[in-house]
């Protein structure tokens, strides 16, 4: 197998998690916004997995196995069914509208390029295009999180975000087992208090549009 | 690992304590034991981290202790000490007011410690992965204590606090894999090129851009945590809305360990001739938050969003004695730190008693302590004064270091941080006077009753915390200066 | 010589196919919805009975209305005719340009909106005006799409892209798949397919090209109606040439490589085709609020496409 085929099939499946991240801001439906996140955990644990073919580093399997199991199903079915259970709004909520998002979108992408190619020229090309792409879908999640008010889709923004940074970590040739597991670990945490916190806003808002609680703000005396 | 491996090495002794407790803590059924256990295991930890300075176990791939994070964790130990002896007092009177349940407290035990576990697993880290992980999970323990109580405010505090520390705790682990992505090609693959023993040596043969790029990820991932002005949104509510024991720990330590991590990545940045320096940006950021929360400090009407401003203006001078870099300057950024952290530990410990013993938070309903508390209300006054740098107290000399050592180098910066300074000195001072002095405020609407015992647990650490403050400002053993000295150098 | 014969085949074939492609796609569909469907040929038929009927103008209607068939015929169908679809040994090869291309295509669709607001009905006008707000959408996604092939294969004409692709030049491409995905989208729109029109309703609320083509009778229907199949046939010649180019006949292949790359066409077409009729039925239409969401999100898609020549071009 050549190295250019390699370098290409990475260069596809980065491309699609970095296009899940755009079909995350364009979504109007809640649950239309899972089913694009659970597929970007899908293109995210098929990345890991050719990550590990290549560089022959079996411990990423692992990484793409919790890709899969717990970020493109639990964490969906999880939310998908706080949605129903509790009720929420299923649009989304915009901050921002979404064709703006999506310009936005694509300048930081066009930056996260700009950023990353001159800064790598000595790395592997298989790890630089990775970089560039997977800080593309970091600064996606991180403009999904500021731009979508709702706090179901906060919550996916955050895990996006994580989407990408693991999509670094895996490109990184060699990097250690140690920190995937642990990121994954710390995502299974983040979950659970996610989870308490539907859980609790519930409780006392009967709504989980994260704007009910900027009533009383930051900068209150 | 067998327990002879455990007691020859101290440093696992350390970090093995607060792990096996904030399990075995979380399955005792009397919160009362506990607390009394918390203080304890606390103190045994304590104990053990001061065998560090006598033997200094070697570095492994994963933990290490150097003349840098022996002292912070110390500090870290001993701060986690008195905590847990104001929080017993606290604790007590909380859950005779019934504001907390009993499983509610035998979960705060819990994470007391394994909040612990995390920030000194974090300081003695010696791999920037392992570190990283140390400071996420302290996120999330706190995150849990955050919103112990349950109210709106409170839940609106860690959730805010999570979303925000969480992007910034992400970035941050961005910029560590850029770090390790600059330092493969020099170390090879594997965790040789995340081990900060190894990192050190060889940095000046990384990829200089790399560096720059992931420092810019570090710098605003783990400026987020130590609430550096424009990202330090969440630190305000989540001091207010928690348990005052957790205010003083995240305000005495947590904020140290973020900071000690970008310090920690400075030194290597710094390592490297060809980085861009990155003294200006923090010099920057510490300026932005000296000013932000010295305007803010006016406006509080909350006691604890008052301190917790502080908190940003003292990492704010911090980050800038740092971002000035050279001996002098890292000299009292370091001595800052430990006075810092030292003090507002111990003005929490105040606000604890404050707010059980009146009933509120709020600043206008705070008057006249000296009369109806005497020991609390001159407690507060001293250590008070000691925050907002007035002779003769600790804090004094090293932002009085600060200013002379930018004088030396670079006197335009050195007057907006002289600014900066009196504007947040002036604050302090007029909210002082209004809470020590006037009427004093009717008894009955404190809540847990006034026990003696639980009293005094939060006046001794209180009083012990600004005795060791004022007499650091007159006298520094010649040691600790010597050994400050040291590490001043290792920052470069 | 050979190239002037090939031309005049690939100007009656596509004349000649459209009809069929358009019935064909139909067929599908009507199969995949449980229906018997017409058959296949169904639409030379059609226009074989609009040409012998009479036309019928409105009293308000100018001569715009009246040449508008014609022009927009003529102007898709000379498109149709420069891209290459079994071979590019033709004369108009050289010439030929994707924008060039955009450009014909754009002249079809500004008198068909002259057209729809000529006679003065408020079905034609609301029908323009949308057909605009697509256009001004799509057009740009298009334009995207030409920029990053020519950064990809350093021109513009569609016959050097073939033999670019052809000579394996090209690998498993990022920005190829992006444009691929953009092109579609644009395909559908200008097409008016579902999501974006829907060809086969004639409800007010909806429609878009079948609004401002609604006053038209006899042979200026069977006209209009002529050049919206020859421009579906020519979108999927287009995305079939650009994006798998294999099998068309090359300069100097002779009859028999021609003859296959009329097979290879037709093989594709009738994929593409039956693709589009599954795609039609599995999707429901869009609001018209959201048009300018997915066209936008095709402009998208071809910045990004030309993005991503950068970052390989960088590596």
């Amino acid at each position: 197998m050549s190295q250019q085929f390699s370098y290409d099939i990475a260069h596809l499946i980065g491309a699609t998690v970095l296009m899940a991240g755009f079909g995350l801001l364009y979504q109007r439906r809640v649950f239309a916004v899972l089913n694009t996140f659970a597929f970007q955990a899908v293109a995210l644990a098929a990345a890991a997995a050719w990550q590990a073919h290549v560089q022959h580093a079996p411990h990423l399997y692992v990484t793409a196995a919790i890709a899969l199991l717990f970020k493109a199903m639990a964490v969906p079915f999880a939310l998908h069914w706080l949605i129903e259970k509790l009720g929420i709004h299923r649009t989304v909520e915009t901050a921002l509208s979404i064709g703006w998002t999506m310009i936005v979108g694509v300048a930081l992408v066009a930056l996260s390029i700009m950023l990353v190619l001159p800064v790598t020229a000595a790395a592997s090309a298989l790890t630089r295009e990775s970089l560039a792409l997977a800080m593309s879908v970091v600064l996606l999640g991180m403009l999904m999180m500021i731009t979508r008010r709702n706090a179901v889709t906060q919550v996916v923004g955050f895990m996006a975000l994580e989407n990408g940074l693991i999509l670094a970590a895996v490109s990184a040739k060699g990097m250690p087992l140690v920190v995937e597991i642990s990121i994954a670990f710390s995502v299974l945490v983040a979950m659970t208090v996610f989870g308490i916190f539907f859980f609790r806003i519930r409780e006392r808002f009967d709504s989980l549009d994260v704007a009910y609680l900027e009533s009383y703000r930051g900068d209150r005396s | 690992m067998s327990l002879d491996a455990l007691f020859a090495n101290p440093l696992l002794l350390i970090l093995a304590i607060p792990l096996a407790s904030a399990g075995f803590l979380a399955v005792l059924p009397s919160w009362r034991l506990a607390s009394w256990l918390n203080i304890v295991v606390s103190g045994t930890t304590f104990a053990a981290s001061l065998t560090l300075f006598a033997h200094r176990p070697a570095p492994t791939r994963l933990l290490f202790i150097d003349d840098f994070n022996v002292y912070l964790v110390a500090l870290t130990t001993f701060v986690g000490f008195t905590t847990a002896i104001f929080s017993a007092g606290y604790i007590a009177r909380e859950s005779a007011a019934a504001r907390l349940s009993d499983l509610h407290l035998r979960f705060y035990h819990s994470m007391y410690q394994a909040f612990l576990f995390t920030m000194l697993l974090a300081l003695s880290a010696n791999n920037t992965g392992v570190m990283w992980v140390a400071v996420e999970a302290a996120t999330l323990t706190t995150v849990l204590m955050v919103s112990l109580y349950r109210t709106r405010e409170a839940i609106e505090a860690a959730w805010k606090y999570f979303i925000l520390c969480s992007v910034g705790i992400g970035l941050a682990l961005f910029g560590t894999t850029l770090v390790y992505l600059a330092a493969q090609p020099v170390m090879g693959d594997g965790a040789d090129a995340m081990a900060w023993t190894l990192l050190i040596g060889q940095a000046a043969k990384f990829q200089p851009d790399l560096l720059n790029l992931a420092f810019v990820f570090l710098l605003v991932g783990y400026g987020t945590k130590v609430g550096l002005a424009p990202l330090h949104a969440w630190l305000p509510d989540a001091h207010a809305e928690g348990p005052t024991p957790i205010s003083a720990v995240l305000s005495g330590l947590l904020l140290n360990v973020a900071l000690y991590a970008l310090l920690r990545f400075k030194m290597l940045i710094a390592a490297n001739p060809d980085t861009l320096a990155p003294g200006p940006l923090m010099v920057l950021m510490g300026l932005s938050s000296l000013f932000l929360s010295g305007f803010m400090l006016m406006r509080r009407g909350d006691i604890k969003r008052l301190f917790a401003y502080s908190s940003i203006e003292h990492m704010g001078v911090m980050t800038f004695a740092f971002g000035m870099g050279g001996p002098l300057a890292n000299f009292a950024g370091l001595l800052h730190m430990t006075m810092h952290s030292l003090t507002k530990s111990g003005i929490f410990f105040a606000v604890g008693a404050i707010t059980q013993n009146l009933g509120t938070k709020r600043l206008n309903e705070i008057t006249g302590l000296t009369v109806s508390h005497p020991a609390l209300g001159w407690g507060l006054a001293v250590a008070v004064l000691a925050i907002a740098g007035m002779p003769p107290m600790g804090v004094f000399m090293s932002e009085f270091l600060v200013v002379s050592s930018t004088f030396a180098r670079q006197p335009l910066l050195a007057v907006p941080l002289i600014v900066g300074l009196l504007i947040a000195f002036a604050a302090l001072a007029t909210r002082l006077t209004g809470m020590l002095f006037g009427e004093p405020q009717p008894a009955q609407r404190g809540h847990g009753g006034r026990t003696g015992l639980s009293s005094w647990l939060a006046y001794g650490p209180l009083w012990l915390h600004v005795t060791m403050v004022v007499v650091a400002g007159l006298y520094l053993p010649a040691p600790l200066v010597q050994w400050f000295e040291t590490v001043a150098k290792m920052l470069g | 010589m050979n190239a002037i014969l090939w031309q005049a085949v690939q100007i009656l074939l596509v004349v000649a196919l459209a009809p069929l492609v358009t019935g064909y796609v139909r067929w599908v569909k009507a199969r995949l919805q449980g229906r018997r469907g017409a058959a296949p040929w169904q639409p030379y038929r059609d226009l074989y009975r609009l040409l012998q009927k009479e036309a019928v103008i409105a009293h308000s209607a100018s001569w715009i209305f009246r040449a508008a068939p014609y022009v927009t015929f003529a102007s898709v169908w000379l498109a149709a005719c420069i891209v290459p679809t079994f071979t590019t040994n033709m004369v108009l090869a050289p010439a030929a340009d994707l924008i060039a291309l955009v450009a014909l295509l754009a002249v079809g669709r500004f008198w068909t909106a002259l057209a729809g607001m000529d006679v003065g009905t408020s079905f034609g006008g609301l029908g323009a005006s949308r057909e605009m707000l697509i256009a001004s959408l799509a057009e740009p996604a298009m334009l995207m799409i030409t920029f990053s092939l020519s950064l990809v294969s350093g021109t513009t004409a569609p016959a050097k892209i073939v033999a670019f692709v052809l000579a394996g030049n090209v690998g498993i491409e990022v920005s190829l798949g992006l444009a691929l995905a953009a092109m579609v989208m644009v395909a559908i729109a200008e097409n008016g397919r579902i999501p974006i029109d829907n060809p086969a309703t004639h409800l007010e609320l909806t429609m878009v090209h079948e609004a401002m083509v609604l006053e038209y009778s006899g042979r200026h229907l069977a006209m209009v109606e002529a050049a919206a199949m020859v421009r579906l046939t020519l979108y999927i010649a287009l995305i079939a040439t650009l994006f798998a180019p294999w099998g068309i006949a090359q300069p100097g292949a002779g009859a028999i490589g021609a003859l296959l790359g009329l097979a290879a066409f037709l093989a594709k077409t009738f994929v593409l085709g039956s693709v589009l009729a599954l795609f039609e039925t599995s999707i429901a239409k869009m609001r018209v609020f959201r048009y300018a969401d997915f066209l936008g999100g095709a402009l998208l898609l071809g910045l990004l496409a030309t993005i991503f020549l950068y970052v390989s071009e960088a590596v």
